[in-house]
């Protein structure tokens, strides 16, 4: 195994660093609350000279991904950060970079939508934008964080896949809370990512490599109507099934240089369990603590910390849930008129065709970072138990940890 | 849907463009196009200027003249057309 270093870091410096390691030939971002230790950081590198990479400092949110979708279409390494409204500007442009199937690669440090105003931590930004065609990938601490920007380059680039890749660590409890985290060498990060490969394509004036080239011109992401978008809408579909098998495939390629190994998903005491959570972020973190303090009181309780969102691994939870009876959704989204919460809504789809289907109860929780405790989810877990013995779920929706 | 087009696992990736937009030929979007009365045209070239598609061109002869595969018949030539020679008339 190579020797790895130990840092003290929060996650916006794991972000950081792992991407000056990674050293992209773009990086444009505007600073936001909590990602923007992200962007100082980034920009100190660019300005000691420790990487080569040229700093775009944009206007706006829109701007930065607008650079980076300029960047990375004439074959550039691009790499941008946000949070919360900075994301909710760049939408428009979030659907143009997985159109064009830029590999560009995007850190979101969580943070409630405005307004009322809010800077702490939920899911509504990075959940706002899961059908916009970007891989999302949901990192439950700073070690994760680290891996995840390294790793995120080669599925982005992946010849199969070719869609640009979110990062989410929640703002503050990651973002800004220092935590160990090993590193491995510049070089070795160096060689992993290797240099950015290109796909063949036939253009307008023939074969030619996917990026802008005056040499072999190219028309990227021009009008398409009525006879093509829906075809090329298919591709990307197709392109987020293939990352399903891609995304494992580097992950076990990486755990072969940091003996860290993560897949699509990891469950946590699942072999025999009547009640089980299953979410995304660091508050999997607290649940994993709750999960073993109700194992030594006898409770057969798991956990499934859900790491890659999109591409959603249906088959995948499916298997990892097995036999398990019931199953609680934690999410951390406001949600407005709809059944339930975002994930939720996709394990209900993903068990509605089996016959032993688990009984589901959904937990909207920690809405503008508010705090999910060990006691706030062993409640939810006593819920859960209660489900198990009542054999129904009579409340599909619960709002956890909130005033009446 | 009768015209034999790619599909999905055939089309490049990158939503690029197969053809030239040269070869993609708007002009059967529109329903008129313009007919300039050459009597009263004082070939000022202002609808070669307003334009929006630029297929109205200047010949030799300093007379303009539509590209009738790229004329969309919005008619803005029609209107810019300070001495009235430009009819909209409904292609054939």
């Amino acid at each position: 195994m190579i020797e790895q270093i130990l840092m003290g870091i929060n996650g916006d410096e794991a972000v950081a660093y792992a991407t000056k390691q990674v050293n992209p030939d773009v990086v444009a971002a505007y600073p936001i609350t909590p990602q923007t230790i992200i962007v100082e950081r980034f920009s100190e590198y660019v300005a000691d000279g420790e990487v080569d990479t040229e700093f775009v400092a944009v206007e706006s949110e829109h701007s930065a991904l607008s650079s980076c979708v300029g960047a990375s279409a004439a074959g550039a390494r691009a790499f941008t950060a946000t949070a919360a409204n900075g994301l909710a500007l760049m939408w428009e442009i979030t659907y143009i970079a997985s159109g064009m199937r830029l590999p560009i690669v995007m850190a979101v440090a969580n943070r409630a939508l405005s307004g009322p105003l809010n800077i702490h931590c939920d899911h509504g930004d990075s959940m706002g934008a899961r059908d916009s065609g970007w891989i999302q990938i949901y990192c439950e601490n700073n070690q994760e964080v680290y891996d995840a920007c390294i790793e995120a380059w080669r599925i982005a680039e992946h010849s199969d896949v070719l869609l640009p890749v979110m990062v989410c660590l929640d703002g503050f409890s990651l973002s800004h809370t220092m935590e160990n985290v090993s590193t491995l060498p510049d070089d070795v990060v160096k060689e992993f990512v290797g240099e950015r490969k290109f796909i063949t394509v036939k253009g307008h004036a023939g074969e030619t490599e996917l990026r802008l080239n005056p040499e072999v011109p190219l028309s990227m992401g021009p009008v398409d109507l009525q006879d093509y978008y829906f075809e090329h809408k298919l591709q990307q579909v197709e392109a987020m099934r293939h990352a399903l098998n891609a995304i494992p495939e580097v992950d076990a390629e990486y755990a072969k240089i940091s003996g860290r190994k993560y897949g699509l998903m990891h469950p946590y005491r699942m072999e025999d369990a009547d009640v089980a959570l299953l979410g995304l972020g660091s508050t999997m973190g607290t649940v994993r603590f709750v999960v073993d303090e109700l194992r030594s009181d006898g409770v057969k309780a798991g956990l499934i910390d859900l790491r890659v969102y999109r591409p959603f691994p249906e088959k995948e939870l499916i298997e990892t849930l097995g036999d398990t009876p019931v199953l609680g959704v934690l999410d951390k989204v406001p949600i407005f008129g709809s059944p339930g919460g975002p994930l939720n809504e996709d394990v209900k789809s993903t068990f509605y065709e089996q016959v032993d289907k688990p009984l589901v109860a959904d937990y909207i929780h920690g809405l503008g970072g508010r705090d999910a405790s060990p006691m706030l989810l062993r409640g939810i877990f006593e819920d859960l138990i209660e489900v198990q013995e009542k054999g129904e779920v009579t409340r599909k929706v619960s709002y956890i940890g909130v005033r009446e | 849907m009768t015209e034999s087009k790619p599909g999905w696992r055939e089309l490049p990736r990158g939503a690029v463009s197969t053809k030239s937009s040269t070869e993609y030929e708007t002009g059967d979007w529109g329903i008129e196009a313009p007919e300039f009365d050459r009597e009263k045209c004082t070939k000022c070239m202002l609808c070669h200027f307003f334009c929006p598609e630029g297929s109205i061109k200047v010949r030799e002869d300093g007379y303009t003249e539509v590209d009738l595969r790229y004329c969309k018949g919005c008619g803005v030539c029609a209107v810019e057309c300070p001495v009235k020679c430009i009819t909209m008339v409904v292609k054939k």
